[in-house]
C-alpha cells in the first residue's frame, strides 16, 4: 500500500517537472530568425535564398503518371520538366523541347527535338524516356486516372490502348532517335504544346523506375529529377514536411535563384496566416475563409487571382418542372450573384454570367478573351425571373413547386447554398427549396445517377481550351448528367471537335456560338467564378502561380533583402 | 487473474471481429467511390477503375476478401495516397498523436486532480469557486476557439512558442495545453465532487477525531478513494486523446491520425477507414481492460471476477 501511494506522488512530480521543462527554453531561435529578416529593404538579393511555403495537403503521389492532385502536380512541376513549361504569364514555353516542334501540314504529327538535359543520376534525358512514361500512363495495369483522361481523343490510339484492344506500342508516340520525339495525334489539337506542360506528359527514366520497382516515388531517396529543383527530403505520402533544393544539373540552372524551399502543411487558414505573421512561412496555402482574407484587405502581401474554375446550378431536366424552359429561365435569373460574391464569398470571386470562365482562353487571331465577344449572358434580374416563373407555372398548371437542391457540406458550400435557397424562394413565389448538404463523394454519386433536381457543382480545367467547358453539355456526354440535349449545340461543338479542328479561329467562334445556344435554352444557372487568395512575403519576387495543371513555379522566384 | 485476462482477450477478439464486420458493411452503404477525380471520369474509365480495384464485386465477396487479408495482417492500401499500404500511413502518423495525447493526458490529469482536490479542501471559498470556474471554462470553450486564441496570443503576439508545425519538443507545448483543457476540466470536476463526498464520510470523521493530520487525511485516505470515478472517465478519454484530435491537429499542423481518419471517411478511402476504426476499437478495449485492473490496485475492496487471492 505504501509503495503505491509513493509511486503516485512520484508520477505527479515527474509530470509536473516534464511540463515545466517543456515550457522553458527552446523558442529563442525563432525570434532571432525573424529579427534578421526585417532588416533593410530593397531589391537587392538576400544572401540566403531559402523560403518556407505552406501547402494545404500532403503529397499523395510523386509518380508523374499517377499523380492526380494539385500539390503533387506542383511538386512534380518544380522537380521535373516536360517538353514545355508554363512561364510567368501562363504561356507554355519550350523547356526540354529545343525550340518549337515541327508540325505536319494537317496538324496531327509533332516532332520535337530535345535539348541536352540530364537526370539527377547523370543519365541523359532521351526521347525514350517520354515514350516510356506515356506508355506507362496509358497502360491498363498502371490504373492511372490522368493518363487515359488527358490522352483520350488526343494521342493516337490512346483509347484503344487503354481498353486493351491495342498493344501499348501502338500509342502515337515514338522515339525517332535519342533526341527526337514524334507524337501522332488523333486530330489537330490547338492547345497541344500547353498539354506538354502537364505533368502526366513528363518523361520518366525507365532504368531508374524499373530498378526501384514498388519503391519508386515512395520517398525522396526513390526519386529522380530533371527539373529546376531536387526533392531532398520527403518521407512519403504521410509526411507533412518536405524540402526542395536547387538542382545544379538543371539545364537552365543559371536562371534559378532560390536554393532551398522548405514545405510544411497547414490546413487551417487562420493558423496559416498566424504562421505567416510569426515569420514561420513566406507563402501560405490558398485562404478560403472571408474572415481571414478580410484582415489583409489592401495589404500588398495578399495576392489574389481569378481561377478559371466556375460553379453553377445544374438543372436536371428529368424533373418535369425543370424540363420547362421558362422555369429554368426563372431559376437562372432569380439570385443576386453580386451579393453572393461581395457579401458571402468576399474573396475576390466574380459573379459568373457565363459558361466559359473569364481570363481563361483568348481568340487565336484577335487575342481577345473568350468573354469579350459573348459578354454577360445570364445576369440577375428579379423582375424578369418572376415573369418567366409565372409563365412557367401557368404552363405546368400549378401554383407552387418543390425542388431538391443538392450542395456540398463544406462551410463555404453551406453558406453559399443557404444564400441561394433564400434568394430563390424570395424571388420566386410559391417555390420551396429543400436543401441537402452532402459530402463530395456522395454528391458525385448522386450527380452520376441524376438523383437531384438542382445541383451546385463546379468545373476546373486541366488545359487552356474552351472545349474543356463546351464538351460538358453534349447530348449524352459523360459529364452532362442533367439530360440537356440540343441538336444545335451538339452540332456546333462537334464541328469544333471535328472539321474545324485545323481552323483555330473558326473553331473558337463556333464554341462561342455554342455558349449562346446554351443560354438560349437556359440549360445552366452559373453562380460564380472562384478567386484564389494567398499571402506572399513582400521580400519574395517573381512569385508565379498557374491557372491549370501545377499551381506554382518556383523557378522564377527570388528572395530580396 | 491470468484466467480473467485470458477470458477478456478472447472477448476482445470477438468484439473486434464484430466491429470490423459492422464497419465494413456500414462503410459500403456510403454512396460514391474512393476516386478523387470521379467527376472527370467517363463511364468507361470509372468501370475500368472499379474493376481494377475489385470494387465492382458484390459486397459480401469484398468482405470475405478483406477479412481474409486482415487475418493475415494485411490492412490493404490507401486510395487517396497512391496505393500506399495503410500500415505505413498509420505508422507514420500514430507517433505524433500518441505523444501529444500522452502529454495532454498527463498535464490534464495532474492539473485536474490538483484543482479538484484544492477545490474540495477549500470547499465554498473563493478558491473553490475559482477552480470550478476554470473547469467550466475548460469544458465549455470549444477547443478550436481556445487553440486559436492560444496560437494567436502566445504564438504570434508573445512569440513564446512556435506557432505551428512539428519539429521538436517546443512545438508540442501549445497543442498539449490546448488538448489538455478538456481533461483538466473533467478531472477537476469529478475529483472535486468525489473528494467532497469522501471527506464527508464516516471514516474520515473518525480519522479526524483520532487527531490525524489534515494533509495525511486528504492524501492518504480521501484521495485514493476519490480517484475511482476519475480513472473510469480518464480511460476512454485517454484513447480519444491519443488517437488524435482533428481540430488541434489542423490548427497546429500536427502530423497525427485524427485528421487522416476524418478525411478517409469523407473520401471513401475504405482501407484507411477500416484500419483506423479497428485501431481505435482495439485501443479502447485495451484501455477498458487496464482500467478494470487498475480498480483492483487502487481499491482493494474491488476484486476482479475470477481473481483469487
Amino acid at each position: 500500500m505504501k509503495k503505491s501511494k509513493f509511486s503516485l506522488l512520484l508520477v505527479l512530480t515527474l509530470v509536473l517537472s516534464m511540463f515545466l521543462a517543456a515550457c522553458s527554453g527552446g523558442d529563442k531561435k525563432d525570434e532571432a530568425a525573424t529579427d534578421n529578416d526585417s532588416d533593410a529593404k530593397g531589391s537587392e538579393l538576400a544572401e540566403t535564398q531559402e523560403i518556407t511555403v505552406l501547402e494545404s495537403a500532403e503529397i499523395p503521389s510523386m509518380d508523374s503518371v499517377l499523380a492526380e492532385d494539385t500539390v503533387g502536380f506542383t511538386m512534380i512541376n518544380n522537380v521535373n520538366e516536360g517538353l514545355f513549361r508554363l512561364d510567368q504569364e501562363q504561356n507554355a514555353v519550350p523547356a526540354l523541347s529545343d525550340g518549337e516542334p515541327t508540325v505536319s501540314e494537317d496538324g496531327t504529327v509533332y516532332t520535337f527535338k530535345l535539348r541536352d538535359a540530364k537526370w539527377s543520376n547523370g543519365d541523359t534525358v532521351t526521347a525514350h524516356d517520354f515514350v516510356y512514361a506515356w506508355q506507362r500512363a496509358i497502360g491498363q495495369e498502371t490504373a492511372s486516372f490522368y493518363g487515359p483522361y488527358i490522352m483520350s481523343g488526343v494521342i493516337k490510339n490512346a483509347v484503344q490502348v487503354n481498353a486493351g484492344e491495342l498493344d501499348v506500342n501502338q500509342l502515337g508516340v515514338e522515339a525517332l532517335s535519342d533526341n527526337e520525339l514524334k507524337v501522332t495525334l488523333e486530330k489537330p489539337v490547338p492547345y497541344f504544346t500547353a498539354l506538354m506542360a502537364f505533368p502526366t506528359f513528363y518523361p520518366q527514366n525507365q532504368k531508374f523506375v524499373e530498378e526501384k520497382g514498388a519503391d519508386y516515388a515512395k520517398n525522396a531517396e526513390n526519386l529522380i529529377f530533371n527539373g529546376p529543383f531536387k526533392m531532398t527530403k520527403w518521407d512519403g505520402v504521410a509526411a507533412t514536411e518536405w524540402t526542395l533544393e536547387k538542382n545544379e544539373e538543371y539545364w537552365d540552372a543559371e536562371n534559378v535563384t532560390l536554393t532551398k524551399i522548405n514545405y510544411n502543411t497547414s490546413k487551417d487558414p487562420q493558423a496559416a496566416a498566424n504562421a505567416f505573421e510569426a515569420g514561420q512561412a513566406d507563402v501560405t496555402p490558398k485562404l478560403s475563409t472571408p474572415a481571414v482574407i478580410s484582415q489583409y484587405e489592401g495589404d500588398p502581401r495578399l495576392v489574389t487571382w481569378l481561377e478559371p474554375t466556375e460553379f453553377w446550378l445544374k438543372l436536371n431536366q428529368e424533373n418535369e418542372a425543370l424540363a420547362n424552359k421558362n422555369i429554368r429561365f426563372a431559376i437562372s435569373l432569380a439570385f443576386d450573384k453580386d451579393a453572393l460574391v461581395n457579401d458571402i464569398l468576399q474573396n475576390g470571386s466574380l459573379a459568373a454570367n457565363y459558361a466559359v470562365p473569364a481570363g481563361f482562353v483568348k481568340h487565336p487571331e484577335t487575342g481577345e478573351d473568350f468573354r469579350e465577344a459573348n459578354g454577360d449572358m445570364n445576369t440577375f434580374d428579379a423582375e424578369k425571373a418572376k415573369e418567366y416563373w409565372t409563365k412557367g407555372l401557368a404552363e405546368l398548371g400549378v401554383d407552387k413547386l418543390e425542388l431538391n437542391f443538392l450542395g456540398g457540406d463544406t462551410e463555404t458550400s453551406k453558406t453559399v447554398d443557404a444564400f441561394l435557397k433564400d434568394q430563390l424562394q424570395n424571388n420566386l413565389p410559391g417555390l420551396t427549396i429543400n436543401l441537402e448538404s452532402v459530402p463530395f463523394s456522395v454528391r458525385l454519386d448522386r450527380e452520376d445517377t441524376q438523383d437531384y433536381d438542382i445541383l451546385h457543382a463546379g468545373w476546373g480545367p486541366d488545359y487552356p481550351d474552351p472545349m474543356t467547358y463546351s464538351d460538358l453539355w453534349l447530348t449524352g456526354g459523360g459529364h452532362n448528367k442533367m439530360s440537356y440535349s440540343s441538336a444545335k449545340y451538339d452540332e456546333l461543338v462537334k464541328s469544333a471537335q471535328g472539321e474545324l479542328a485545323a481552323k483555330p479561329a473558326e473553331r473558337f467562334e463556333a464554341l462561342q456560338e455554342a455558349e449562346k445556344v446554351l443560354f438560349e435554352d437556359a440549360a445552366l444557372a452559373p453562380t460564380y467564378q472562384r478567386a484564389s487568395n494567398v499571402l506572399v512575403s513582400d521580400k519574395l519576387e517573381g512569385f508565379t502561380y498557374h491557372i491549370f495543371g501545377p499551381e506554382y513555379s518556383w523557378k522564377y522566384a527570388k528572395l530580396n533583402k | 487473474m491470468i484466467k480473467y485476462i485470458g477470458q477478456r482477450v478472447i472477448y476482445m477478439i470477438i468484439t473486434l471481429f464484430l466491429i470490423a464486420s459492422m464497419t465494413f458493411f456500414l462503410m459500403k452503404l456510403i454512396p460514391g467511390t474512393p476516386f478523387k477525380n470521379q467527376a472527370k471520369m467517363s463511364d468507361e474509365q470509372l468501370e475500368m477503375m472499379l474493376d481494377h480495384y475489385k470494387l465492382d464485386e458484390p459486397v459480401p465477396v469484398q468482405y470475405v476478401a478483406y477479412m481474409t487479408n486482415l487475418v493475415k495482417g494485411d490492412l490493404g492500401t490507401s486510395y487517396q495516397f497512391a496505393n500506399t499500404p495503410v500500415s505505413e500511413l498509420l505508422g507514420a502518423r500514430i507517433g505524433a498523436s500518441a505523444l501529444l495525447g500522452f502529454q495532454a493526458l498527463l498535464v490534464g490529469t495532474v492539473f485536474g486532480i490538483i484543482l479538484g482536490v484544492i477545490g474540495a479542501l477549500k470547499q465554498n471559498t473563493w478558491i473553490d469557486y475559482g477552480t470550478t470556474f476554470i473547469a467550466v471554462i475548460g469544458k465549455s470553450i470549444p477547443s478550436f476557439v481556445f487553440a486559436g486564441l492560444l496560437q494567436y496570443y502566445v504564438g504570434v503576439k508573445l512569440g513564446w512558442f512556435p506557432v505551428a508545425f512539428w519539429k521538436g519538443p517546443e512545438y508540442t507545448v501549445m497543442p498539449t495545453i490546448a488538448l489538455a483543457m478538456f481533461p483538466i476540466a473533467i478531472a477537476a470536476r469529478f475529483m472535486r465532487t468525489e473528494m467532497v463526498e469522501v471527506l464527508g464520510s464516516d471514516y474520515i470523521t473518525l480519522a479526524r477525531a483520532k487527531g490525524a493530520n489534515y494533509f495525511e487525511i486528504a492524501f492518504k485516505h480521501a484521495l485514493r478513494n476519490a480517484l475511482i470515478p476519475v480513472i473510469t472517465v480518464l480511460g476512454p478519454l485517454a484513447v480519444s486523446l491519443m488517437t488524435g484530435s482533428l481540430v488541434i491537429e489542423k490548427i497546429f499542423s500536427v502530423p497525427g491520425l485524427g485528421e487522416q481518419f476524418v478525411k478517409s471517411v469523407q473520401v471513401n478511402d475504405y482501407s484507411v477507414i477500416m484500419a483506423t476504426t479497428l485501431l481505435f476499437a482495439f485501443l479502447f478495449i485495451v484501455v477498458i481492460l487496464i482500467v478494470d485492473i487498475l480498480y483492483g490496485l487502487i481499491d482493494p475492496r474491488i476484486r476482479l471476477a475470477g481473481g483469487k487471492k
